[in-house]
């Protein structure tokens, strides 16, 4: 991925959605594709490296500038490689009172890595994020798309086995 | 054909009345009025569209929103974005409710602003230095670390303080108003938003160089003229030359017989009036490159001029001279402006000052 | 029991397909408002109705409508903002996940009420699920003929576009949200102009949140005399609230507005109270940007009157001694949770939040966080708690989009009602930085 020799591009069924998706704005507006393509790429390249965002402002015909601009504002696209699961835990009000401070310094500690890490072996990446909206099920944290509620040490411990196997 | 008079709409700004188009805007009529009634501006930039509302610096209150609607509005507004209505009444300087906010918002951006003037090449023509000798308070609350962010090197003409940037975006819009592909931006959010081109990469275009002369602060500066000078020393004569890119028309900084620095020429309010090409600024700095026209004219407001920061040499309006008036003693402001010493001395002003003085000790 | 109008059908297994959406009733009022009324008809109703923003701001539905401008040859667009992030409320998650098709019917109606051909609906990028689901169900609605070209013969085109945001708050400001829709960077723009004459591709444009949205049907099916009927005073109809903290059932219920406050936080049909052996000591009624109270002017006002759950009744007492609606986040805490530490956090958020274009915001959310954080951290000064009252007054009104006020009322409000705690916290910072430590003040315990 950082070896900038390497090519970037879409695998042809993401370029066909990509292109559906520029197709749902108006003329013109294609650049308003720009969230849910960086979401398609962040899918396949794991993290927005400099090529892949150069590729994403190729395929707006928009200024590589104008991507930068939009991937560091919003806080789900990872500007650094990342581990093949990133744990994105909510750190805030609602879950802290559900007990997710114990919850997230228990997964801390199990995993070995402070927020913002990856672990050693590449499959975890912590991420520390605001709000997810599932405060009446918290603590919770976000893989992917998944949400996971209702966390409590012993299932963390379960999630972090399953997708340790 | 018949004369139309336009409709223009009455708008009273500090008690003084001005009429103007519809469309208008607060900040546009009171600059309309004058210096003594016109807003601080650190965003707004009439040169360059879709700038203002960010800094807040020029928030006004509409005591009267129009003569239709008197109520007032609930919240400050901002007066470079918001238009007049007829027969609207906007207090600037006069509303003690501006003031503070005023105040705050110097605070507000000054919490990490490194105090670095004395090595900053924007000091004494640095706008958030302005804005805040005339509208802040000389103290700060702030105990808290001072932000900071990684160093960018963006070219060879262009230095980058991120730190003393105020976020003012006037550089981006001039980026993507008169340069062919704007390669910086605003990177991140909240109070760690940067300017940066992300990957730090140069900044080269033929236009890139106007960013210093629209920067507000000395986020932006000239890296041939860095840490040459202090631009007090520095004498500034209007030139031209004969360019094709651009009009040519240019102000010189002489230190000595040395031009030091080239930049475009400024309206009273700090103004680009013509944006000049990067060669103009950057390559032409000997005298013989140029036509000179003659000294600039400067305003005795300027530091350039001297004893800037001496006293208030800004004619106040009638309306806030009588308030002003009411509250404290009153005020001749009427005074022929002098900084010679021995005129000074002269005069019955410091006759009597010096009177009290003794008085003073003598007690 | 209760007018359910929004979640009578939500716990119907496979009420999430068409099919069975359609077989309760669904797309009965689509097909009502298409084939039966004209657009200004559906206005009507939707005025009538007296429904108001379930955003947070309560400005009421038909009325916002009513302003959109019409130019001739320029396209309208509707956009449903389901960019929910308030810490506290989870409602808009909910429904979309649970009933999609009723978002969608109200998408429909709404935009043949004010001639949108092209509707969005932006979804917070976190919810990447719930957008498959909402795409999933827009297939079915368009294979059944209720959107895409010629909607039911009518002649009416409709396409809904789901468009997933990236994580960002502030995109729940609307503006913002048009800024991000097409591509940019979430920084809410100055007003005026406003949306309804400059909004989205600078046509006109309105933005309503979820369950706003998702009321249409209903108004259209029974009439808006009939929802006016439901609820309070100028708090008409039911609205979904958000519950979460130390209560015996978090959830989301929909309440009929005028509800009593301690109803919905006793009763077992809502929060069943507060969790088993622990008692009440305040409450975030909204969302975290609303004032906090202590447990007992939440039941109850200043005048010692029963507080509702109604726009009118929470906000009595103004920010001395009321609160907010808002957008339905009702947050409750007991004696064991730390209102420094909470109020810490939720400004650590705001700052996290801020789009960093106006300095008061960017600067000022930045430094209350800081200067809380010390206090909680044990390294306050007695000076800090004036300082931070004085912050938040200065960043109040004085923003370009609400962000500076839902950032200052929080801490603004803690201070007011907690500042023994505050106190306490500076004074005994061995103590108060103790794991789980809490100030047990007198009195306010409910």
């Amino acid at each position: 991925m950082t070896d900038t020799n390497t090519k970037i591009s879409f695998t042809p069924e993401r370029l066909a959605k990509a292109k559906e998706m520029i197709a749902r704005y108006p003329d013109g507006k294609q650049k308003s594709a720009i969230m849910p393509i960086m979401h398609l790429a962040q899918e396949q390249f794991a993290w927005m490296s400099q090529d892949v965002m150069d590729y994403v402002a190729s395929l707006l015909d928009i200024t590589p500038i104008e991507v930068y601009e939009v991937a560091t504002f919003y806080t789900m696209f990872h500007l650094e490689p990342v581990g093949k699961h990133v744990i994105e835990y909510c750190r805030t009000g609602p879950c802290v009172l559900m007990g997710g401070e114990e919850v997230f310094s228990h997964l801390k500690n199990k995993l070995g890595i402070k927020k913002g890490e990856t672990t050693a072996d590449g499959l975890f990446t912590l991420k520390e994020v605001e709000c997810l909206a599932a405060c009446g099920w918290g603590p919770c944290f976000q893989i992917r798309e998944k949400y996971y509620m209702h966390l409590n040490n012993q299932k963390v411990d379960e999630i972090i086995e399953e997708l340790s196997k | 054909m018949e004369d139309i008079k336009p409709i223009m709409f009455k708008v009273t700004v500090d008690g003084v009345e001005v009429e103007v188009a519809p469309g208008t805007t607060i900040m546009q009529a009171a600059r309309k009025i004058g210096p003594e009634v016109a807003p601080p501006a650190m965003c707004y930039y009439e040169p360059l569209k879709g700038t203002g509302g960010k800094c807040r610096a020029c928030l006004v209150k509409v005591a009267a929103g129009s003569a239709k609607d008197p109520r007032p509005m609930p919240k400050l507004v901002a007066s470079c974005i918001t238009p007049v209505q007829d027969g609207m009444i906007v207090e600037n300087f006069t509303s003690p409710q501006v003031v503070e906010a005023r105040k705050a918002v110097v605070e507000f951006l000054l919490l990490n602003h490194p105090l670095d003037c004395p090595v900053c090449d924007q000091a004494g023509e640095c706008h958030l230095q302005d804005f805040s000798y005339e509208n802040g308070v000389g103290t700060t609350r702030y105990e808290e670390e001072r932000r900071t962010f990684e160093k960018e090197d963006i070219g060879p003409y262009i230095q980058l303080h991120m730190t003393r940037c105020v976020l003012c975006y006037r550089c981006v819009y001039t980026a993507d108003q008169l340069t062919d592909g704007r390669v910086h931006g605003v990177m991140g959010r909240g109070d760690h938003a940067e300017i940066s081109t992300y990957i730090g990469r140069a900044i080269d275009n033929d236009f890139s160089g106007n960013v210093i002369d629209v920067c507000p602060v000395g986020a932006l500066t000239d890296k041939t003229y860095r840490f040459k000078n202090r631009v007090w020393f520095s004498k500034p004569v209007d030139a031209h030359c004969d360019c094709e890119k651009c009009s040519g028309n240019v102000q010189l900084w002489y230190r000595g017989d040395e031009v030091i620095r080239v930049t475009a020429r400024k309206n009273e309010w700090g103004e680009v009036k013509e944006f000049i090409c990067n060669a103009c600024r950057f390559e032409k700095k000997k005298t013989s490159d140029w036509v000179i026209e003659g000294p600039s004219k400067v305003k005795r407001a300027s530091v350039i001029s001297a004893n800037k920061y001496a006293g208030n040499l800004i004619k106040k309006p009638d309306f806030a001279l009588k308030l002003a008036e009411s509250q404290y003693k009153k005020i001749d402001d009427t005074r022929p402006f002098v900084s010679e010493m021995s005129e000074i001395k002269k005069s019955e002003d410091y006759k009597t000052l010096m009177q009290q003085n003794e008085n003073y000790f003598k007690k | 029991m209760a007018t359910k109008i929004l979640t009578e059908h939500i716990s119907t297994p496979g009420i999430e397909t068409f099919e069975v959406y359609r077989k309760k009733g669904g797309y009965t009022a689509v097909e009502k408002a298409i084939k039966k009324m004209t657009p200004d008809e559906v206005v009507e109703e939707v005025k009538k109705s007296g429904v108001r923003g379930r955003g947070g701001a309560g400005f009421p539905m038909g009325m916002k409508w009513s302003f959109l401008a019409k130019p001739e040859g320029i396209p309208r667009y509707l956009v449903c903002n389901a960019d929910e992030s308030e810490p506290g409320t989870f409602k808009d998650h909910y429904l979309m996940k649970n009933m999609p098709h009723l978002l969608i019917e109200g998408m429909i109606i709404s935009s043949y009420a004010l001639g949108a051909n092209k509707s969005f609906i932006y979804v917070r990028g976190e919810l990447m699920y719930v957008i498959r689901i909402l795409e999933k169900a827009i297939e079915e609605a368009k294979a059944a003929g209720f959107l895409g070209k010629n909607i039911l013969g009518s002649g009416y085109d409709l396409e809904l576009v789901v468009h997933p945001g990236g994580g960002a708050y502030i995109c729940g400001e609307e503006t913002a949200l048009l800024e991000s829709l097409e591509g940019k960077r979430g920084n809410p723009r100055n007003k005026p102009p406003f949306p309804a004459v400059k909004g989205l591709y600078q046509s006109p444009t309105v933005v309503n949140n979820v369950e706003s949205i998702a009321t249409v049907s209903w108004i259209i099916n029974n009439g808006g005399e009939a929802y006016a009927a439901v609820g309070v005073g100028k708090s008409t109809g039911t609205k979904l609230i958000s519950a979460s903290g130390h209560i015996k059932n978090p959830g989301v219920y929909e309440i009929t507005l005028g509800l009593s406050c301690d109803e919905f936080l006793n009763s077992d049909e809502y929060c069943g109270g507060v969790r088993a052996g622990h008692r009440l000591k305040a409450v975030v009624a909204g969302g975290s940007s609303v004032p906090i109270v202590p447990g007992a002017l939440f039941l109850k006002t200043a005048n010692g009157e029963d507080r509702l759950m109604s726009y009118e009744s929470l906000s009595d007492g103004g920010f001395v001694s009321g609160t907010m609606l808002g957008s339905g986040g009702f947050i409750a805490f007991d004696e064991t949770a730390c209102i420094v530490r909470n109020t810490w956090n939720f400004s650590r958020f705001y700052e996290h939040e801020s789009c960093g274009q106006c300095s008061p915001c960017r600067e000022g959310t930045g430094w209350m966080q800081k200067v809380l954080n010390r206090i909680e951290h044990g390294k306050g000064n007695m000076s800090d708690i004036d300082l931070l009252v004085d912050v938040s007054k200065k960043i109040e009104g004085n923003t370009i989009c609400p962000l500076g006020d839902a950032a200052a009322w929080p801490v603004a409000s803690a201070i007011r009602h907690f500042r023994d705690e505050f106190e306490w916290h500076i004074k005994h910072p061995l103590e108060a930085t103790k794991p789980g430590a809490v100030y047990m003040g007198d009195g306010v315990l409910v």
